[in-house]
């Protein structure tokens, strides 16, 4: 086996140096009625060209080689080359959790320098080093809301992401964590009426997301007011990382909890990304997650440690903040590379560039077809309302080798034949004008098919 | 070790004074090393005999803060929230929290200062 | 320095500052393609939501960014430089292979909404690592979706309780021996349940009587580690799975150690209901300093109905999709499928060794581990002298007569060259070193761990404070975590601030 480094005379050394004759009898606490005497049936021992060759056809079958307009909380960006040049040095990626912080200062200090720029980027005081992805850190968010307030009910916006909906559910299901939803308008953001409505002296928290699941800004100062006149705590969810370029952070939220995965990290079918807390100063002891803190060495020189560990399950057990022990780390080093590569200019530049793409997009679609919440500004998504069930049009679409929007109808029933769709600065002119083209010509045969357009000018 | 006369003291290492004064003992704050960070209550909140009502913190512990006897949180050491290091350097002047006392008699139970230093060397000779 | 080590010899490292300390206006390591739509009107489009300034977001070169990061990687240790004994947390060989594939374009782009029809190939290889997994825990059913042990015990215990409310009654409370990983605690407490302690008895192992005494009917299960965190086999498992069972309660095994078990034994076989892997423990997929993991949870067919949504099946005409209408299920625990791109690594690492390679690697692991008990054995005190299998558990108890603690032995260990075993670990052993080489380790790398460790007990006795002030050699030396703890610096602040 070629990753073992042991010779059959090693490992005959090493026996007679414990003094057992035989593996076997290493293995001899384990009772005899449970010790596999067979091979276990997986595939048999196979050579890395084997191994990558088979990798390659599964890739084959993935889509390879389609122009895909989804996103929905996982976004398609350019990834800099130096990103994966830098992630694969084995001292980042075989090194572990940093604890003994003398011999991983490299890992620490990463941490530092990406605490620091997502403090920057969502205006909040400070962020942890990273939480599982953008559903779990939301979760994590709304029980960090419960310990601070000691109110027990959340209110949630419907036009948050859904799966970061059902996460929630099954999370605050045995926290004894109430959950009253709130609706949307016709600019598609929450409905603010029926917010202050909902929220009561029991609110812990105000939960949205914003730039929200339909692609639409949220006015966050609105929503800001009416949690906390009523003393809860408003929480901003944000799965496109990339707005912060250009969209005003969420500055009156009281904690942000992100999905970075827009910065470097890719697709992956799913994951791994990167979730991330972001809160204000006066509520860290609440906040999970690992910390790096700066402090000086026994010679006054600056180092970094994690710190505020009693917050954490290897310490407080049963009453820690939250059970996370392994992070992203890795993923937030990808971020991290990736804020440090367009930094302050370039975030901003490639923001704007997205905005330009997705209005043209929605302009040109618009012709066509009615783009939903036209009310309000947006970011890189939108919502488009066709007479055909975009599942079908979708299908049609796959054989031009091109991925539709998101069909919203299987979330959000009421919506209809509507689908999400996003642009990014890796879509181009050409691809939205050829997706354009085939929904226009399926909208034009379903017209002429029916005598009578219903719902679709409305 | 010689423990002040002044005030009561309990098998978790808390010291409570007549008029209701709570601390920590200099035995306690010795074990747990360098405090960072001391929770504590709200004024008003009602504490329970023998209950946990607040922590202290250091790096690598956290210990639960236990009623010495009943009673309501009537003031809070806000100093300590900046300055916890305090405990360390005078553990039996820097208080936590004054309570008003709900049954007096609840301090009989509690240990003299000698019964105390007696305990806590019985304690550590294990 | 004292006593020579062979492993290790000092070098020149670079100095580094933040890298907001080298940003300075008009530096750039980006350039985005000319625009190829109509320019928009920023403020037109978003108003007063625009944002105007990046405030102190750096600005900085690519060679900069190259050297920086490059710079900073050379003050970590990693497996890739040498052994990592880090007790518990199983520091294998990350096979590049692995990386490799999971860059493979079709892989690395592919998007979780995208059609089932173009994700057969990330269908498969869920289904064919999903298979893998069963085969080697000998359990009935799994998810891939959690994305960390812990993240695992949380979805294993949110099946406890989904199955015991299915009877009628969630019940009460999880037994966890006083052994176990904090996360087993945390996650119980999350999940509702109170969390009952159970001693371990003086084999270090469950003391069965005592589970006898202590289950009952409130009892929702017992989380146990298997070996147990002092690298134990837990050799009354089936009595304790019938201990179990017998009261209707279910057995919880954290697999954190299954690298000790692989094509050995399987917990299926054992009487276990419900455990979670770590894919980036025994199945060799980075820690990258801190993550990403994984935790499938495995189950046996009673908890079958209550896996999160959606999961894998075959259609009737072949291809693979998800099932999302499961009306048991305990809901999602995370967006989309989970930590796809580790259940990449995990299975090419499966494919990499096959039944037999699995089976020599879990021997190597147990080989390794008794080779350095053996080895550093009278040197050190050893609590309990049952058999070790892929890690042994050592005490301070002979050095701290000298006032050095198994945290001054680690930080000196350093100076050797090695990473520092787990200190402190499991709770049961006081001023624990707990060690757990894995089967990467070559005999010549294992002589120099046990010279290294023999070199420091001498140490101990000749020069107790030379170890205390350890490490001699690192770029820094022991930092004030009290300071950083009572006065967090959390993010860097301009100095005009």
């Amino acid at each position: 086996m070629r990753y073992l480094p042991k010779s059959p005379a090693d490992r005959a050394a090493m026996l007679q140096a414990i003094g057992v004759r035989s593996v076997d009898e290493l293995f001899s606490p384990i009772p005899a009625e449970f010790r596999l005497q067979r091979d276990l049936a997986v595939p048999r021992q196979m050579a890395e060209s084997e191994i990558v060759d088979w990798f390659k056809q599964r890739a084959k079958e993935n889509g390879e080689g389609y122009t895909s307009f989804l996103g929905a909380g996982a976004y398609f960006h350019y990834r800099p080359v130096v990103i994966d040049a830098l992630l694969q040095r084995g001292e980042f990626l075989t090194s572990y959790t940093p604890y003994q912080a003398e011999f991983a200062q490299g890992t620490l200090q990463a941490i530092f320098e990406f605490q620091t720029m997502i403090s920057e980027l969502t205006g909040m005081d400070l962020a942890n080093a990273s939480m599982y992805d953008g559903s779990t850190g939301a979760a994590e968010a709304v029980m960090m809301a419960v310990r601070i307030t000691g109110r027990h009910s959340a209110v949630i916006a419907r036009n948050l992401h859904p799966e970061y909906r059902e996460v929630l559910n099954t999370y605050a299901t045995h926290q004894a964590i109430p959950q009253k939803l709130v609706g949307f308008t016709d600019a598609g953001q929450i409905d603010l009426k029926e917010l202050e409505k909902a929220v009561g002296d029991d609110t812990a928290c105000v939960l949205i997301q914003s730039p929200n699941f339909f692609g639409t800004i949220e006015d966050v100062e609105a929503i800001a007011e009416i949690a906390h006149k009523r003393g809860a705590l408003l929480i901003v969810s944000i799965a496109e990382a990339v707005s912060l370029g250009i969209v005003e952070p969420p500055r009156k939220a009281d904690i942000v909890a992100m999905e970075a995965q827009s910065f470097g990290v890719p697709l992956g079918f799913g994951g791994p990304y990167c979730g991330v807390l972001a809160t204000r100063e006066k509520f860290v002891r609440q906040m999970p997650g690992r910390l790096a803190g700066q402090t000086v060495d026994k010679n006054g020189k600056r180092g970094f440690v994690l710190t505020l560990a009693t917050r954490e399950q290897h310490i407080r057990r049963e009453k820690a903040t939250s059970n996370i022990c392994t992070n992203q780390a890795l993923v937030a080093l990808m971020v991290n590379i990736f804020m440090t590569v367009y930094g302050k200019i370039g975030l901003r530049e490639l923001a704007k560039q997205n905005l330009a793409k997705t209005a043209y997009a929605a302009d040109q679609f618009s012709k066509h077809a009615k783009v939903r919440f036209a009310g309000a500004p947006r970011f890189n998504e939108f919502v488009v309302q066709t007479s055909e069930d975009p599942y079908a049009i979708n299908s049609r679409l796959l054989g031009h080798k091109i991925v539709g929007g998101l069909p919203l109808k299987k979330f959000y029933p009421e919506l209809g034949h509507a689908a999400l769709w996003c642009c990014t600065e890796l879509t181009t002119r050409s691809m939205i004008d050829t997706a354009v083209g085939l929904v226009a010509e399926s909208e034009r045969s379903v017209l002429s098919k029916d005598a009578e357009p219903e719902e679709v000018t409305r | 070790m010689s423990y002040p006369t002044d005030r009561k003291y309990t098998k978790e290492h808390e010291w409570i004074t007549a008029d209701g004064t709570i601390g920590i003992t200099t035995h306690a704050q010795d074990s747990l090393g360098d405090i960072v960070f001391v929770e504590l209550p709200k004024v008003g909140t009602d504490i329970t005999v023998g209950k946990p009502f607040g922590t202290v913190e250091s790096v690598k512990a956290v210990s639960d803060l236990f009623a010495p006897v009943s009673g309501t949180v009537t003031a809070v050491n806000e100093a300590l929230a900046t300055a916890p290091e305090q405990v360390n350097k005078d553990a039996h002047a820097a208080w936590m929290v004054k309570i008003k006392v709900k049954d007096p008699l609840e301090m009989n139970a509690l240990l003299s200062a000698s019964d105390y230093d007696k305990f806590v060397s019985e304690e550590a000779g294990h | 320095m004292k006593h020579i080590t062979r492993k290790a010899t000092r070098h020149i490292s670079q100095n580094e500052g933040l890298i907001f300390e080298k940003s300075s206006p008009g530096k750039a390591a980006w350039k985005l393609p000319p625009l190829d739509v109509p320019e928009v009107d920023t403020a037109k489009l978003l108003g007063r939501q625009e944002r105007k300034d990046l405030g102190d977001m750096p600005e900085v070169s690519e060679i900069e960014i190259i050297r920086h990061f490059t710079r900073l990687s050379t003050w970590n240790y990693a497996i890739d430089l040498g052994m990592y004994p880090l007790g518990s947390c199983t520091m294998k060989y990350n096979p590049r292979v692995n990386e490799f594939v999971a860059r493979v374009e079709g892989l690395a782009n592919g998007h979780p909404y995208q059609a089932e029809k173009i994700s057969q190939g990330a269908l498969r290889i869920i289904k064919t690592l999903s298979d893998c997994l069963l085969e080697i825990t000998g359990m009935d059913a799994i998810t891939l979706q959690p994305a960390a042990g812990a993240h695992g015990e949380l979805t294993g215990l949110l099946l406890v309780r989904a199955y015991h409310q299915s009877k009628g009654n969630a019940r009460k409370k999880i037994l966890i021996p006083d052994s176990a990983h904090g996360t087993n605690p945390a996650t119980a407490a999350t999940v509702g349940y109170a969390v009952e302690n159970l001693k371990s008895n003086d084999r270090g192992m469950v003391d069965v009587a005592a589970l006898a005494a202590q289950m009952n009917e409130d009892v929702a299960a017992l989380m146990v580690t298997n070996p147990n965190t002092l690298g134990v086999f837990e050799q009354e498992i089936h009595k304790i799975a019938d201990l179990m069972h017998d009261k209707g309660g279910l057995l919880y095994m954290d697999g954190a150690n299954m690298n000790a078990l692989v094509a050995k034994t399987r917990p299926g076989d054992f009487g276990v209901d419900v455990m979670h892997l770590n894919l980036h423990k025994t199945f060799s997929t980075p820690h990258g300093g801190g993550g990403p993991g994984s935790g499938p949870v495995a189950v046996k067919k009673i908890l079958e109905p209550f896996l999160p949504t959606p999961v894998v099946i075959t259609k009737p005409d072949g291809t693979l999709g998800f099932e999302y209408t499961r009306p048991q299920s305990v809901g999602r625990v995370r967006a989309f499928y989970g930590n796809f791109g580790m259940f990449i690594r995990a299975l090419a690492y499966i494919f990499a060794n096959g039944p037999d390679g699995l089976r020599q690697t879990t021997e190597d692991a147990v080989l390794n581990a008794n080779y350095i008990r053996k080895g550093l054995e009278g040197v050190y005190d050893l609590p309990y002298s049952t058999p070790s299998m892929h890690e042994v558990v050592f005490s301070d108890k002979l050095q701290s007569k000298k006032g050095v603690k198994t945290m001054d032995l680690a930080k000196r260990l350093i100076d050797y060259g090695f990473h520092p075993y787990t200190t402190a670990f499991p709770l049961i052993v006081a001023g624990a070193l707990m060690i757990e080489p894995t089967e990467s380790e070559p005999k010549e790398e294992l002589d120099l761990f046990i010279e290294a460790m023999k070199s420091i007990a001498e140490e101990v006795e000749e020069d107790p404070q030379f170890v205390l002030d350890a490490p001699h050699n690192t770029r820094i030396s022991r930092l004030d975590e009290t300071t950083a703890a009572r006065k967090p610096v959390l993010r860097w602040k301009p100095e005009h601030a």
